[in-house]
């Protein structure tokens, strides 16, 4: 089949090779292999605790930075220290309300049900009877079922097994006890517990980003966020920065009316950075505390597109400070779901996911590799489409909600 | 995490040389290979059992053949397997008995129903056919504006009520209203829904009872993980599925979900999606998509695009060239306007086999081109096509010229010689797999060629 065309093929790929081989010559540093040094092993993540997980993600973003030039190199290091200093500031606003307000709608669990009963289903089997080399199989089975993907889910059944044969647990019960606990602890290794708070600014306006690939529910998030922010007092401003898909402002208009919140937006297809600038300044003037920025959906693959959210990261930190770059992920995302976060991540320099869809059957188990190999911490979790269905992600609700 | 299933199952054989058939054991081990690279790529568990057996039993009634390798035969045998179940070729859409012929777009939310409702209008118009869109996804806001939008966009007049609250009705109204003015098509867009929310799967059985469509069409995110099944489940238990729109496939999802769906629900793939343009709406061949699955890169469509950019003729010169190692700068500079026709550089990598695991996409090959013409550009004739004579003040020269630095120039010319020599190499046959790149990079073994 290929015969015919095998000059044409060598030439191609001769340039191909070329272009690669000078290309990367020359954006290649002599020292320190991109990725070398990202964590990938979960027991080495336990032990490291956050510093050093955090450590392989900064060093990474700051190289792409280096990467894209001087003037961008210390735009960016300014924008790292104002976010650094911003962080202590203050608790984030969602875990204060699941505190404070006992909700009279279903609790996450209650809204989990759908993926619990089919993950309940596997385990039964799992812990049927006495544990037994099925047994094993089953457990791996249902974790990458759950999207956990094989890699994790291999590591995790290892670990338990070998735990299982320390505490001598046999009984089929005991060992799910022992699987809450170690998936709990793939979340708590990372230490990033505190860090699930969204991070305001010292100076209002505090901007939050929020970013994804298309169909995620960006929008929708934005409006739950605007809401709950609010309710509490704050004053919101949500920028329409995507101005590519039809009517995006146009749903985004809807969500301000119902958060009273003020939308600045501008003609369709007009420069996304120019939008979040005015609307960072509009926010200012009126001395609204929160500026929401909802960006159009785009594949991270399209380096034009993420080269767009570092220029409208770059045109707000001109003025003010990201203080978080949230990443939509769909709960329904494979393994996929990684290399989104790692490219939104070196675009936009993202500090938190919020996990959407969790109230359909997907499990969502993308988001314990997410956290285990890239240490972004699960900040929000959207389970529903009313304006209340935005929470606290919550490591111990979730897995107990996976389990039981 | 894991390398291409062929460059996998390459290291398995490697150890095996030497000996003949595969024995039970290696066979296994083959297998868990392809298991683990078909649940990488986000096959769903389930389908991967089936396959994995499909392929077993396929195996064992193979025929030895002896110009390939172990490892290129079982890559055939699971490609084939692969294309059998993901359907033999590509499927357009059934005719209806009479106009209009109605299509019904369903889904999770998120996926692109409406985008894709928009995309297939406007190619249907583009045919010649007179499409109707109607927006009966009445829950999530601004969703009858952006369709009403889109279908300005594609040419294609769209029903909407606004003010609606019963998407049942509204899909009746725009179905009488298809009847009573000759359209020869109704796409109708829907709301997103989970496929464990029992209210609106009841309300979506109820749309496609009243309007007994032609196709019901369950689009699908390229980038579903196992849930992929379930939504398939669900939703032609509820609706007769009859296709399936995979969007989101100019991503770099390895889209496993394709199999899930086609396995479930026993439909083709009618319409990929592959881009965010109303234009990027594609016939679906299952023979790429295995090779996608696999890791194997799309190399048809590459191979595609590449016989309509380069001259044959001319490209058998330029091969004569690269086996003796005299390929110029000249000729590299001709060569790369043809390689341009072919679409930007990182997306034409992305479609090598193997090249997924470069970092492609962070080397901004299509931002650095410029500049490596731009030196090209500052040679002389006589220097580009003997790159040796480039030294001391011709170097700095050119860096002028260019505006880059000596140590750029000087980096391009060892780099173009480097890779002259391995070409030379690998067009000779004397280079086994997995070559090393000036860069350190790593080239994949069995390119495909």
């Amino acid at each position: 089949m290929l015969e015919g065309l095998l000059p044409q093929i060598l030439v191609g790929l001769a340039l191909v090779l070329l272009v690669i081989g000078v290309v990367a010559a020359r954006r290649r540093r002599p020292s320190g292999r991109r990725g070398a040094t990202r964590m990938k092993d979960l027991e080495a993540m336990e032990r490291a605790g956050r510093t050093a997980v955090e450590t392989p993600t900064r060093a990474e973003r700051d190289k792409g930075e280096e990467e894209e030039g001087e003037a961008r190199e210390q735009e960016g290091d300014k924008g790292e220290e104002e976010e650094g200093e911003a962080r202590e500031q203050e608790a984030g606003p969602l875990p204060e309300t699941a505190e404070a307000a006992a909700p009279p709608r279903p609790t996450l669990r209650d809204r989990l049900v759908k993926s619990r009963r089919f993950f309940a289903a596997r385990l039964s089997e799992a812990f049927g009877g006495g544990v037994d080399e099925d047994t094993w199989e089953d457990l791996e089975a249902a974790l990458i079922q759950a999207d956990v993907g094989v890699e994790t889910s291999t590591k995790i059944v290892a670990r338990l097994q070998v735990a299982a044969k320390e505490r001598g647990v046999s009984d089929a019960a005991e060992l799910k006890g022992l699987l809450a606990e170690e998936l709990i602890a793939l979340f708590d290794s990372v230490e990033l517990g505190r860090d699930r708070a969204l991070a305001f600014a010292p100076e209002p306006p505090t901007v939050w980003l929020v970013v994804g690939v298309n169909g995620t529910g960006k929008t929708t998030t934005i409006g739950k966020l605007a809401s709950d922010l609010s309710h509490r007092g704050k004053g919101v401003a949500l920028a329409a920065a995507d101005t590519f898909r039809a009517a995006a402002d146009e749903q985004l208009q809807v969500w301000a009316r119902r958060s009273s919140a003020q939308l600045v937006r501008h003609q369709p297809g007009a420069d996304p950075g120019a939008v979040a600038f005015d609307a960072f300044r509009f926010a200012r003037a009126r001395g609204l505390d929160v500026l929401l920025i909802d960006t159009a959906g785009r594949l991270h693959t399209k380096t034009p597109l993420m080269d767009e959210l570092s220029k409208i990261r770059r045109v707000v930190e001109k003025e003010g400070s990201v203080t978080e770059a949230l990443l939509v992920l769909d709960a329904t995302a494979g393994q996929n779901g990684l290399a989104q976060a790692r490219k939104f991540t070196q675009a936009a320099g993202v500090t938190g996911v919020v996990l959407t869809k969790l109230d359909g059957s997907a499990k969502g188990g993308i988001a314990l590799a997410i956290e285990s190999e890239l240490g972004l911490p699960i900040k929000l979790i959207g389970v529903g489409e009313g304006i209340d269905d935005l929470e606290p992600f919550d490591p111990k609700t979730f897995v107990d909600a996976l389990l039981s | 995490m894991f390398d291409t299933l062929s460059g996998r199952l390459d290291e398995i054989f490697t150890r095996l040389r030497g000996r003949g058939r595969l024995n039970e054991k290696q066979v296994d081990e083959v297998l868990r290979e392809i298991r683990l690279a078909l649940l990488d790529a986000d096959v769903s568990l389930r389908v991967v059992k089936a396959f994995v057996k499909d392929v077993r039993e396929r195996a064992a009634g193979a025929e030895i053949h002896k110009s390939l390798t172990p490892a290129q035969q079982v890559i055939k045998l699971v490609h084939a397997a692969l294309i059998d179940m993901l359907g033999k070729k590509a499927s357009g859409l059934a005719h209806a008995d009479r106009p209009p012929r109605i299509i019904l777009i369903a889904g999770l939310q998120g996926s692109g129903k409406t985008t894709a409702a928009a995309k297939l209008a406007r190619l249907l118009k583009s045919q010649g056919r007179r499409p109707l869109l109607a927006a009966c996804d009445l829950q999530r806001p601004a969703a009858i504006r952006q369709l009403q939008i889109l279908g300005e966009q594609a040419g294609v007049p769209t029903h909407a009520e606004p003010d609606a609250a019963d998407p049942v009705a509204v899909a009746g109204r725009a179905l009488a209203l298809s009847r009573g003015e000759g359209y020869t098509d109704l796409i109708v867009d829907t709301a997103g829904r989970l496929n464990v929310d029992r209210e609106l799967m009841a309300q979506l059985a109820q749309i496609h009872d009243a309007l007994d469509p032609t196709e019901t069409l369950l689009v699908c995110d390229a980038m579903t993980g196992q849930e992929a099944v379930n939504v398939a489940e669900a939703f032609s238990s509820e609706v007769e599925v009859t296709g399936v729109i995979l969007t989101k496939l100019d991503g770099d999802a390895r889209g496993g979900a394709a199999l899930s769906m086609t396995y479930v629900t026993g439909r083709p793939i009618k319409f990929a999606g592959v881009g965010e343009k109303l234009a990027d709406l594609e016939a679906f061949y299952p023979d790429r998509m295995a090779s996608r699955i696999l890791g194997m890169g799309d190399v048809l469509t590459l191979i595609e695009k590449a016989e309509s950019a380069f001259d044959e003729a001319e490209a058998k010169k330029m091969e004569e060239k690269l086996r003796k190692a005299d390929f110029t700068f000249e000729d590299f500079l001709s060569q790369m306007q043809a390689l341009k026709k072919m679409g930007p550089m990182s997306q034409v990598l992305g479609m090598l086999p193997g090249m997924s695991k470069l970092p492609v996409g962070d080397m901004q090959i299509d931002e650095q081109l410029p500049r490596i013409e731009a030196i090209i550009r500052s040679m002389t004739m006589q220097e580009r096509n003997n790159p040796h004579l480039i030294k001391g003040s011709r170097r700095s020269r050119i860096a002028r010229g260019s505006g880059t630095s000596v140590q750029e120039v000087n980096k391009l010319v060892k780099q173009f010689d480097d890779v002259r020599k391995m070409v030379k190499m690998m067009s000779s046959g004397k280079a086994g797999g997995g070559m090393r790149l000036p860069g350190g990079l790593k080239v994949p073994p069995n390119l495909g060629l």
